[in-house]
């Protein structure tokens, strides 16, 4: 019965982790950049849900709403001013800017917010579930963190599917020029990913702090991480397989923690990137890039 | 006629020069007694992460791809350094012997891990091997937080569970004690040994990237495909410099283990591997002696200016972004190239005037 508790709460953590890596595998497949600064985007909604909810005593609706549109407008910010210039510039000049907005938005959160670990009031409102007479007792968070992926990564295939701004998507992921030829507009479809993506990292943000409530300016960046190795673990660019490779290195990481060693359960979701990477780079249903000369 | 000196050996005598001139300056201010305690502490230190930036700058400034795991293979010399350290302190007392042995053992500890992980890492590029040098240095992290060693007179014992679990003889010393880190490492580091090992990899480096196999990493660099078609072997090459990095790395680690008497694991998180990246990065992509100035201002900087420390983090950020924005887009880059050319044909002008007159006879 502990083993099925555990099994739950791994699911739990992982349907986080895909709505994260949802954010990376968009990003990815639309401007092929590693959105180093994606992690800091979940810390930066969930101190938007704790100001308002604590500082200013709004509703846990309203909050969550505030957070969705801070994290959003900061996306496309981000987005506008610190990648767009880089667009046709080498990937390691990209990849640095990209961490370099990732400390900067820990560290603006530092001074904001000082060192202090802030303790979050959890947003979910539903009782927790009790099985087998009490033997298997499932959190609110635990539910609520379930259900809140899968609506969105069903939401989120239907948009991209059969929505016109989703097929654009698309369309500017398979092959930049031959989109913008057909009368894409590319930067407002890019635009439109990073918002997405970010606001999908507020939601993320409020669920993780939910069920892990301390909050502190680098509580974004290891699930951020983590979140990636679940998109590369999953095929990157690929909606259903960022839900997989979440909730399997959810589940890893927290069977790892609990029957193998605590210090260890972060080596050992590492380590599975790393053997994903060498036996299969493309994921389990990422598709196969042909390196052209 | 006069023998000419090709531009990359003047280049590198004149980083020699400034460093010699910078450090019989810091001794005779020691010597003297005008330096305060804070910088004193901080010159092993200045010396670590200039040996860390040059090391980095040669896998991103020379190979061109993005290494995150610095502070990983720190973390392995100063580890692997430590316990060789603690073991032999009591049968070889005399530092000078000890040290340069700590070194070594650290470096090729380093050195090793760099070549078991570039093999697999050096087949993926770009953002998955940024990613995954950062994974292995948190794995190595991770891995030395949860190690307990301890020695007594039967010899080693290891664990990855708790130090109850070592069974230690009751006569026995802890080593490493899992978070809590290292302790009892000998003080050997001293700035001149710092300073001389500096030294020592900024001429590795210096040699690395002026000989056969360094223009054969900046050819990879440049036209990975070209580079492979004329018979060049990419993966070797590859190898050889993050090997070489690693190395350089772990001899900071060393250094670093050295220089203090306990040490924790966790200082050896990603945020250090960011550092050292900042260091390159402002020193300038490719540019040995930019990575060590960067890294002395940038090091001394905080401790100087105490109120902007709180900044210091941001501003680095800042930098970062700046920096690589300037340098990588079209239009400011021309713009700033277009300035600079002005401004050096304002003092050029006459100077290039008399050399043709000088021609002309």
């Amino acid at each position: 019965m502990a083993f099925l508790e555990t099994l739950i709460n791994g699911i739990s953590l992982g349907s986080i982790y895909a709505v994260i890596a949802l954010g990376y595998t968009l990003v990815y497949g639309i401007a092929k950049m590693l959105n180093f600064a994606h992690g800091d985007v979940i810390m930066v909604g969930g101190y938007a849900v704790f100001t308002a909810m604590v500082t200013w005593n709004w509703s846990p609706w309203l909050a969550m709403l505030f957070a969705v549109v801070v994290c959003t407008l900061l996306g496309i910010t981000i987005e506008k001013v610190a990648y767009k210039p880089l667009r046709k510039a080498s990937s390691l000049s990209v990849l640095i800017t990209a961490i370099g907005v990732s400390y900067f938005l820990q560290n603006m959160a530092l001074l904001i917010f000082k060192e202090k670990p802030k303790v979050f009031t959890s947003v979910v409102n539903i009782p927790k579930i009790t099985l087998f007479d009490g033997k298997v007792v499932i959190k609110g968070e635990t539910t609520a963190a379930i259900i809140t992926s899968v609506v969105i990564v069903v939401a989120l295939s239907l948009f991209i599917n059969h929505t016109q701004k989703g097929r654009a998507m698309l369309a500017v992921s398979e092959d930049k020029d031959a989109a913008q030829l057909m009368g894409i507009n590319v930067n407002s479809t890019i635009s439109l990913t990073f918002a997405i993506g970010s606001g999908l990292a507020a939601v993320a943000g409020m669920l993780l702090c939910s069920s892990y409530p301390t909050l502190t300016n680098t509580t974004g960046a290891m699930p951020g991480i983590k979140a990636f190795v679940a998109a590369v673990f999953g095929g990157i660019g690929s909606i259903p397989g960022a839900m997989i490779g979440g909730i399997l290195i959810g589940v890893i990481e927290i069977l790892g923690r609990a029957y193998i060693s605590p210090q260890l359960a972060d080596a050992i979701v590492f380590a599975v990137l790393i053997l994903v990477l060498m036996v299969k780079p493309t994921g389990i249903m990422g598709k196969k890039i042909n390196e052209k000369v | 006629m006069k023998k000419k000196i090709k531009p990359m050996t003047r280049k590198s005598f004149i980083t020699y020069g400034l460093l010699l001139i910078v450090f019989v300056a810091v001794e005779i201010l020691i010597s003297t007694g005008n330096i305060s305690s804070m910088l004193k502490g901080l010159l092993v230190p200045i010396c670590v992460y200039s040996i860390l930036a040059v090391s980095l700058n040669l896998t991103v400034g020379f190979l061109g791809e993005l290494s995150l795991g610095q502070a990983g293979f720190m973390c392995i010399g100063a580890y692997s350094s430590a316990i060789f350290s603690n073991l032999v302190k009591e049968t070889i007392t005399q530092p000078l012997i000890r040290f340069p042995l700590a070194i070594l053992v650290g470096g090729i500890f380093a050195a090793l891990f760099g070549i078991i992980i570039g093999i697999p890492v050096l087949r993926l590029r770009g953002d998955y091997l940024a990613i995954v040098t950062l994974a292995f240095g948190e794995i190595i992290k991770n891995v030395f937080a949860a190690l307990y060693i301890g020695y007594d007179s039967a010899g080693l014992h290891i664990s990855l569970k708790s130090q109850g679990d070592l069974g230690l003889a009751p006569d026995g010393k802890m080593i490493i004690n899992g978070a809590l880190g290292i302790s009892g490492t000998p003080n050997d580091s001293t700035f001149e040994i710092a300073a001389a090992i500096l030294f020592i990899t900024l001429i590795i480096a210096y040699n690395f990237v002026n000989s056969r196999t360094g223009r054969a990493v900046m050819s990879i660099r440049d036209n990975r495909i070209a580079a492979e078609s004329v018979g060049l072997n990419i993966t070797k090459y590859k190898l050889m410099t993050f090997a070489l990095t690693a190395f350089l790395a772990g001899v900071a680690g060393v250094l670093y283990s050295h220089n203090f008497y306990s040490l924790q694991a966790s200082k050896f998180d990603y945020n250090l591997s960011i550092l050292v990246l900042v260091f390159v990065v402002l020193g300038g992509i490719g540019n040995i002696r930019g990575s060590v100035i960067a890294a002395i201002i940038l090091t001394m900087l905080p401790e100087l200016l105490r109120s902007i420390n709180n900044y210091r983090m941001l501003m680095y950020a800042i930098v970062l972004i700046v920096m690589m924005i300037c340098t990588s887009n079209e239009t400011i880059r021309s713009f700033f190239v277009r300035n600079i050319e002005k401004f050096k044909g304002l003092f050029k002008k006459n100077k290039a005037q008399t050399e043709t007159v000088k021609e002309g006879e």
